[in-house]
């Protein structure tokens, strides 16, 4: 066993340790599963290039890391409130991985959802919890799902009733700490949205700007029949962070899953995102936008699995990288047999705004029926120069020109983002990527005055 | 205004302008006619700072300034400006970022600030009903799914809210119905201004019937052949250009 691994071996005796002596002895299903994790870890290591999910993204710099386990949740008020996305909703927030009561908002929670800390659902009914949890993502999906396992201790679960229609969206907020030592931490989100359920989940990364700690995250979503979660997803850590979100969507009948995956954060991100088609008429649909900037390092691994007939997935992912990012997109469509009259589409279209950026792109279709409309394609250029002179011809600078066609080319993503808030959170962040020069919010309130009249 | 003098240009290696020489003062309306193939866009295009043209020799001055020293965007900052023959579609950039974009760098580049945003909006509403456009124009991407009209249009309006000293307009005619060439000739018309020069390309007669020049150009095989008033545009419509290269062989 290498030397790494054995140092996230011992982190883990330390943590069980600690946890015996202040919190008694847990439930038995609990010891189990962290004993599988731990050895199924101990037995795969980390993965690395030579495995075939991984072979466009080196996690040595994880590996290589020491991370201790943060102890608390202290966070500053205003510090907090300058992160927290302007959006009227339901709030957990999670400080290294720490559930934070302070930052948190659940006092108007409507009837029939439940939005509790998973420590506090483990200590109410821990069967409850027991049963769904790791059904979707077991300790065998990855390496990182393994420790996630192993080291399972804090995260969100959110229960919606039957029929139950939440209004406001549900924030998941994690903030990363600039510490002393790097932390890590391995929250598990686990969602069971009912029968004809309705919900917006935003899950929001963020933290203060000279952290450097790992976010090792397994997220279960499970909708029953005629559910509908909308799921963004913005990762906006700060630029030293690590990130690696594994994330698993089993779909009944008539139910709609649809994925905002934002990256703009993070120096090393990997996303794995899986939906499991399940039931007739179940309908999934990723959307996906990256910008990757200095040495970012930006992987997004998707997969749908049509699993019935008569289902239906829809892929956008974009990406923009300068510098010498690196973006990764790997985009898999899987048909079962007498999965019939499916449709699955997928498109990623990328933009490297530096002749040393770069992007592995791997869009990929797996098909056993032979009654289904797939299609799939990816590109890959440069601005278009064309456009860079037209815009120059007006009196534009080059750098404005560019940071406009850049905008223009997120913006396919970004107009089917239904909270203006993220939308525009979003917007203005790769504006700030652009030069300073490039005044977007004066634009942005233009069009919106002129839409207002 | 502009001066242009012994222009030579060539593109991939073939000399198109061999020796023009124009000038243009403020106030005035200069037309440039000519056969296919006679250099008419290269000129404008020049003059716009376009890639892809060579000045082996010769001058372009606006104003006292070396046009051929300034970037792109700096000439356009000094009001040149170019209405394209073939205007380029811009997905995803809402035509109101160019002009507001636009009018602001022109702006900065005299030393001015940002135009106050209600000033902007009635600048830009009342421009875009001089056009006969509908404001919705405005929210859409530049000249995305426009019609050739429409495109011609809008890099009407462009000349409109941002008020160049000397506006160029390459072949702003091709491809217009009857309708729309009166609408963008009185466009064009809108501009003409004491203090302004207006250079039409064109390939036809028939957009001088609404925009009258005060000198016409015939450009012939990378030179002016024969200048003269409105008059000569009529002459060459009813007797083409054979009669111009004769004489000037002559």
């Amino acid at each position: 066993m290498s030397e790494e691994t054995q140092r996230f071996l011992d982190r883990l005796a330390e943590f069980r340790a600690g946890r015996l002596e202040t919190r008694g002895q847990e439930p038995t299903w609990i010891a189990a599963r962290r004993q599988a994790g731990a050895a199924r870890f101990e037995a795969m290591g980390f993965p690395t290039r030579r495995d075939e999910a991984w072979k466009y993204t080196d996690v040595r710099a994880i590996a290589r890391g020491d991370f201790a386990l943060a102890g608390d949740a202290e966070f500053s008020q205003a510090g907090a409130a300058a992160l927290t996305l302007p959006i009227d909703a339901h709030r957990l927030t999670f400080v290294d991985g720490v559930f934070a009561p302070a930052l948190s908002r659940l006092d108007d929670l409507p009837a029939g959802v439940s939005l509790v800390p998973l420590s506090a659902a483990l200590e109410e009914n821990h069967e409850a919890v027991g049963g769904p949890l790791g059904r979707l993502t077991g300790v065998e999906f990855s390496p990182f799902s393994a420790l996630n396992t192993a080291f399972m201790e804090e995260g969100a679960v959110l229960r919606l009733a039957p029929g139950t229609v939440v209004e406001k969206p549900i924030i998941l907020q994690f903030l990363s700490r600039n510490g002393a030592q790097p932390v890590m931490s391995h929250p598990r989100i686990l969602v069971q949205a009912g029968g004809r359920s309705q919900a917006t989940l935003v899950e929001h990364h963020v933290g203060e700007e000279e952290a450097a700690n790992f976010t090792n995250l397994v997220e279960e979503i499970i909708l029953e029949r005629n559910a509908i979660l909308t799921h963004y997803k913005l990762q906006e850590s700060p630029l030293a962070d690590l990130h690696v979100a594994s994330i698993h969507v089993e779909q009944a009948r008539d139910s709609r899953y649809t994925s905002f995956n934002l990256n703009l954060g993070g120096a090393l991100v990997r996303t794995d995102l899986i939906s499991d088609l399940n039931g007739e008429n179940a309908t999934c649909d990723f959307y996906g936008l990256f910008y990757g900037q200095g040495r970012q390092h930006v992987d997004s691994h998707t997969l749908a699995n049509h699993n019935a007939p008569l289902t239906f997935s829809n892929e956008n992912y974009k990406g923009i990288l300068d510098d010498r990012a690196h973006g990764v997109f790997n985009g898999k469509v899987v048909v079962k047999r007498d999965s019939q009259k499916i449709e699955g589409f997928q498109s990623n279209a990328n933009l490297l705004l530096s002749d040393r950026a770069e992007i592995d792109a791997k869009p990929e279709l797996e098909i056993y029926a032979d009654d289904v409309k797939c299609s799939h394609g990816t590109t890959t250029g440069q601005l278009d120069e064309e456009a860079v002179y037209a815009l120059r011809s007006r009196g534009i600078d080059r750098q404005t020109a560019r940071g406009l066609l850049t905008l223009a080319f997120a913006g396919e993503v970004l107009e089917e983002v239904n909270l203006d808030a993220i939308a525009e959170r979003v917007e203005l962040a790769v504006a700030g990527k652009l030069p300073e020069r490039f005044n977007l919010a004066g634009l942005v309130e233009a069009a919106v005055a002129l839409g207002d009249e | 205004m502009l001066e242009v003098k012994d222009l030579h240009v060539t593109v991939e290696g073939k000399e198109i302008l061999k020796g023009l020489s124009l000038a243009i003062n403020a106030g005035e309306v200069h037309a440039i006619m000519g056969p296919n193939g006679a250099g008419k866009s290269t000129l404008s295009s020049v003059i716009a700072g376009k890639e892809g043209y060579e000045v082996t020799s010769g001058s372009i001055t606006f104003e006292g300034q070396d046009v051929l020293e300034m970037e792109v965007e700096e000439r356009a900052q000094a009001g040149l400006l170019l209405g394209f023959q073939h205007p380029v579609e811009i997905p995803g950039v809402k035509n109101i970022y160019l002009l507001k974009s636009a009018l602001n760098a022109q702006r900065a580049a005299r030393g001015e600030g940002e135009m106050p945003a209600p000033e902007f909006l009635k600048l830009i509403k009342e421009k875009i009903a001089e056009m006969q456009m509908d404001a919705s124009f405005l929210q859409r991407s530049v000249n995305e799914g426009f019609s050739g009209g429409e495109k011609k249009r809008n890099e009407i309006l462009q000349m409109l809210v941002l008020q160049p000293k000397l506006a160029m307009l390459d072949e702003i005619d091709s491809g217009l119905d009857i309708d729309a060439l009166r609408v963008v000739a009185d466009g064009v018309n809108s501009l003409r201004a004491e203090d302004r020069g207006i250079l039409l390309v064109t390939h036809y007669q028939r957009l001088l019937d609404y925009i009258v020049p005060d000198r016409v150009h015939v450009l012939i095989d990378g030179r002016i052949a024969k200048s003269g008033d409105a008059e000569l545009a009529r002459e060459l419509e009813s007797r083409g250009y054979d009669w111009v290269l004769e004489e000037s062989a002559a």
